[in-house]
């Protein structure tokens, strides 16, 4: 096969992002050293955003390419043990961890670290740590949403937090939104066409992002995008992608209920588990009038707090980590709507260029343009990118909700064990002196033998 | 005191309620001593509860519930048990039979009847006394009641008791013959009345003041526990809306599909397990209950002793008052206000044969003082030794009792927490298959 690998910037170690050049710049250009577009079968295609432009990442956007590089990556060591894909690349690992908190006159925030171990050639060198901010994130995802239209991108926590009603710097929030974090940069770091993405690498790599330029020339890119594609309005949405539409929208309905019962299940949780401490002390002030009941009362009390600590640690778990995981989901599902309605955009655009080319040709026997060509080429490609990202997130859904119940599951298990074996030691402990007594008097019980 | 109906057979008692895990945790030896000679020649069991309808007192319609107690000889080795002698009883003769005892036996313990009414009920239990399930607790209640009674050293003995449980007409005539209406209305007198003792025995004291503190925390435990049933009753019912949504969620998954529709199911079944953990439940809080009433019972003795102590002291005081009377009668010096000393000094002295005539009434009635002081000592006396001899029969009780249904109570927990465990781990493989 004449494919070379693709290859990402060469220098993308220290360089500022504001020298890679935007999407929109030197658009027909190759960039050195020479990221490769071509795809097999020599046919010179350029892929790009839906104004026409090619998009400048070098890594390829093609279905096919996408195909080929999959194939080449079958001969590299992969790592048996990621659950999510069993052909994709292994050699970026990323994580996202040690929060800190920083206060400035202007503002209070928090940092991450952001560690990465490569060995791609893309990457000048093998390690790099760096500190990121939520902001930074959020840069990135827009970044990586812009220049990969096509494709599905990974959510991220929530933005804006209602200040006094969460507390931005308390622990579990911190942790939560790490862990979301730490999953997002996996997800982009494992898709094999996003984890080239040149603002990726910048965001791994780079001391300081500067970002400001990027913003500016953001807005311009969001207006043209505008401009171009609202004109044309859908007909008909093909059946496998209505099937993915009404597949998301039934989804986003069964996670959002059981979002609320999962709520509510803590929320009745909490209940029980304020009755229950009160109800453990009653045994233990009863223990303080009683001489040989004194300790089975006591450790009846033990045992109800015991009981109190394991329910606790489940309930906290379940915050931590079931919910958010849940939330994260039903962004995903926006996301991927996104990507559907952008979908059908280009669509509409070829169809509407196509229908308005065919007029002209039977008016006066134009030819139909080329930009009609590269429409529905542009549409086909994102056909394809979506459907492989379908797939993908079909396979890692099926993944993450299988762990995430299980681990629920796990849980409430662990919860009852350790339950159990609080009362079993008391039963020990109870049943013991039983033996000792020798008293004629009789109980209840032996009375009905 | 009744005398004891003599038989020959040996005593073998039916246990109706004793659960697999209650046996399965017993270790007590089945060869020991039996207790009474009643409990030695009888079975008692109350059997059945029926619905009645009749007309009360005052000529209405009413339902009522009556109880079928059932008597049997023990059974004799290598015989066939014997059909049993039954009768009917209603709440209200258990009610009469209580208070009889009550009054017979003022330095007895008398153990408690169930409730008349529920108390203490969460939010699915039923407050109404006809529910099948009061019924149900009540029975066994009743006969606790009758087995505590027979199985007493010395209330087992009484022959009212005997007749309760064999004569199902003439019972009733038989207990108002004793008279002990007239000592019931007194006694209930007497324990409202107000009075102060001046010399407490400091042993009732502590033992009203424990009665009184247990009755507070185990009004408080059954209160409390109510509640907790309540909100583990929310918990259990919350996770059966997974069961919906799983299925409805499975039907638009392939693969997963299945893993989610069993979870499912077992969702359901978690959420339905709470309502057999919760009645397994009441059964504890019954035993908490008994316990709440005895202090009723511990209360009501150490007020008789008050009553008793009270009354001697007031005979002792009395016959000291008379005794400095006859003294100051005898040595003409008056120390002590009387009209009779005031009207002697004001219209001028009595004279000697009157004098004589006062000093011997007086006589008489120090006699009699003294006869008065004695008894009231040796009630007292008897009365004390006979009421710590019980007191210490029922320490010994309540702390087996107790102790025995702290351990089946560990054990219906245990038992809880090993489905829920059963259940999750089923769930877990059903997600694992997903």
């Amino acid at each position: 096969m004449s494919i070379s690998a693709p290859r990402g910037l060469a220098s993308s170690g220290q360089k500022p992002i504001t020298e890679i050049l935007h999407p929109l710049s030197a658009a027909e250009e190759p960039l050195s050293p020479g990221p490769d577009v071509t795809v097999s079968g020599g046919r010179d295609k350029e892929v790009g955003l839906t104004n026409g432009t090619p998009v400048e990442t070098p890594s390829p956007a093609s279905a096919s390419v996408l195909f080929n590089r999959l194939q080449l990556d079958d001969d590299l060591d992969s790592d048996g043990r990621d659950p999510y894909a069993d052909t994709e690349t292994h050699d970026l690992f990323v994580t996202v961890d040690d929060p800190k908190k920083h206060v400035s006159t202007m503002e209070t925030y928090i940092t991450y670290r952001v560690s990465t171990k490569t060995t791609r050639i893309e990457f000048d060198l093998p390690d790099y740590s760096v500190r990121r901010r939520y902001q930074d994130f959020d840069w990135l995802r827009t970044k990586l949403e812009d220049s990969q239209p096509t494709h599905l991108i990974p959510p991220l926590p929530e933005k804006f937090v209602m200040k006094g009603v969460v507390d931005r710097f308390s622990e579990e929030f911190v942790e939560t939104r790490m862990k979301a974090l730490d999953k997002f940069l996996k997800r982009v770091a494992d898709h094999p066409v996003l984890s080239f993405n040149p603002h990726l690498n910048a965001f791994l790599s780079a001391k300081d992002l500067n970002k400001r330029q990027g913003l500016a020339l953001l807005s311009k890119v969001g207006e043209s995008v505008k401009n171009v594609a609202g004109g044309y309005k859908l007909r008909v949405r093909p059946p496998e992608f209505c099937a993915m539409g009404e597949y998301l929208d039934t989804f986003n309905q069964k996670l959002g209920t059981i979002d609320r019962i999962a709520q509510r299940i803590l929320k009745e949780q909490s209940e029980y588990l304020t009755e229950l401490r009160e109800y453990g002390t009653v045994y233990a002030s009863w223990a303080g009038s009683e001489e040989e009941l004194q300790r089975p009362l006591e450790g009846v009390a033990g045992c109800v707090t015991t009981c109190c600590g394991a329910l606790e640690d489940m309930s906290e778990n379940m915050g931590q980590d079931f919910l958010p995981v849940l939330r994260e989901y039903i962004l995903y599902i926006e996301s991927m709507k996104n990507v559907l309605r952008k979908r059908d955009q280009s669509q509409a655009e070829y169809e509407g260029r196509l229908e308005a080319a065919v007029l002209r040709k039977q008016e006066d026997r134009t030819p139909i343009p080329a930009e009609v060509e590269k429409c529905q080429d542009k549409m086909e490609c994102f056909n394809a990118d979506l459907k492989a990202d379908w797939e993908r997130w079909q396979s890692n859904k099926r993944q993450d909700f299988k762990q995430l119940l299980t681990g629920m599951a796990d849980k409430n298990v662990t919860h009852y064990e350790k339950c159990q074996a609080a009362w079993e030691s008391l039963i020990t402990l109870l049943q013991d002196k039983q033996t000792e007594d020798k008293t004629s008097c009789k109980s209840l019980w032996e009375i009905r033998q | 005191m009744a005398d004891s109906v003599s038989r020959e057979e040996v005593a073998v008692i039916s246990n109706t309620d004793i659960t697999s895990t209650e046996s399965e945790n017993n270790i007590i030896n089945t060869m020991v001593e039996r207790g009474t000679a009643l409990l030695r020649k009888l079975e008692i069991n109350v059997a059945e509860a029926e619905k009645r309808t009749g007309k009360n007192t005052v000529n209405m319609q009413e339902t009522y519930t009556v109880y079928l107690i059932e008597i049997r000889p023990a059974e004799t080795e290598g015989g066939t048990p014997a059909a049993p002698d039954t009768l009917w009883r209603r709440y209200s003769e258990f009610e009469l039979l209580r208070t009889y005892l009550l009054v017979t036996y003022p330095y007895i313990i008398i153990p408690p009847l169930p409730e008349k009414r529920a108390e203490f009920v969460w939010h699915k239990l039923s407050a109404d006394n006809l529910d099948p399930d009061f019924v149900e607790r009540r029975r066994v209640g009743l006969e606790n009641f009758l087995l505590r009674v027979a199985s007493h050293p010395v209330l087992s003995n009484d022959k009212i008791f005997f007749l309760f449980l064999t004569e199902e007409k003439g019972w009733r005539d038989a207990v108002l013959e004793t008279g002990f209406q007239d000592k019931a209305d007194s006694r209930l007198k007497s324990l409202s009345a107000m009075f102060r003792v001046k010399n407490p025995d400091k042993r009732f004291t502590a033992l009203k003041q424990y009665s009184d503190e247990l009755n507070s925390v185990i009004s408080q435990l059954l209160r409390i526990r109510a509640r907790v049933a309540d909100r583990l009753y929310g918990v259990y019912k919350v996770h059966g809306n997974y069961g919906r949504v799983f299925s409805e969620w499975s039907a638009i998954e392939k693969e997963m599909g299945d893993g989610l529709q069993s979870a499912g199911h077992h969702m359901d079944t978690y959420a339905a397990s709470i309502d057999d953990i919760l009645e397994e439940e009441e059964h504890f809080a019954d035993q908490l209950k008994e316990y709440l009433f005895y202090t009723d019972a511990v209360r009501s003795v150490c007020r008789k002793h008050e009553l008793i102590q009270y009354e001697l002291e007031m005979a002792a005081q009395d016959l000291a008052q008379k005794k400095q009377q006859k003294e100051e009668l005898a040595t003409g010096t008056v120390r002590i206000f009387s009209l009779k000393g005031m009207t002697s000094k004001l219209f001028g002295q009595e004279s000697p044969e009157q004098k004589e005539s006062r000093l011997a009434a007086l006589e008489q009635s120090i006699q009699e003082g003294e006869e008065t002081v004695k008894e009231k000592n040796t009630e007292c006396q008897e009365f004390v030794r006979a009421a710590w001899d019980d007191i210490e029969h029922f320490k010994e009780q309540k702390d087996k009792d107790l102790r025995e249904a702290l351990i089946s109570y560990a054990i219906m927990q245990i038992s809880m927490c090993k489905k829920g465990i059963q259940v999750w781990s089923n769930a877990k493989e059903c997600f694992s298959k997903m």
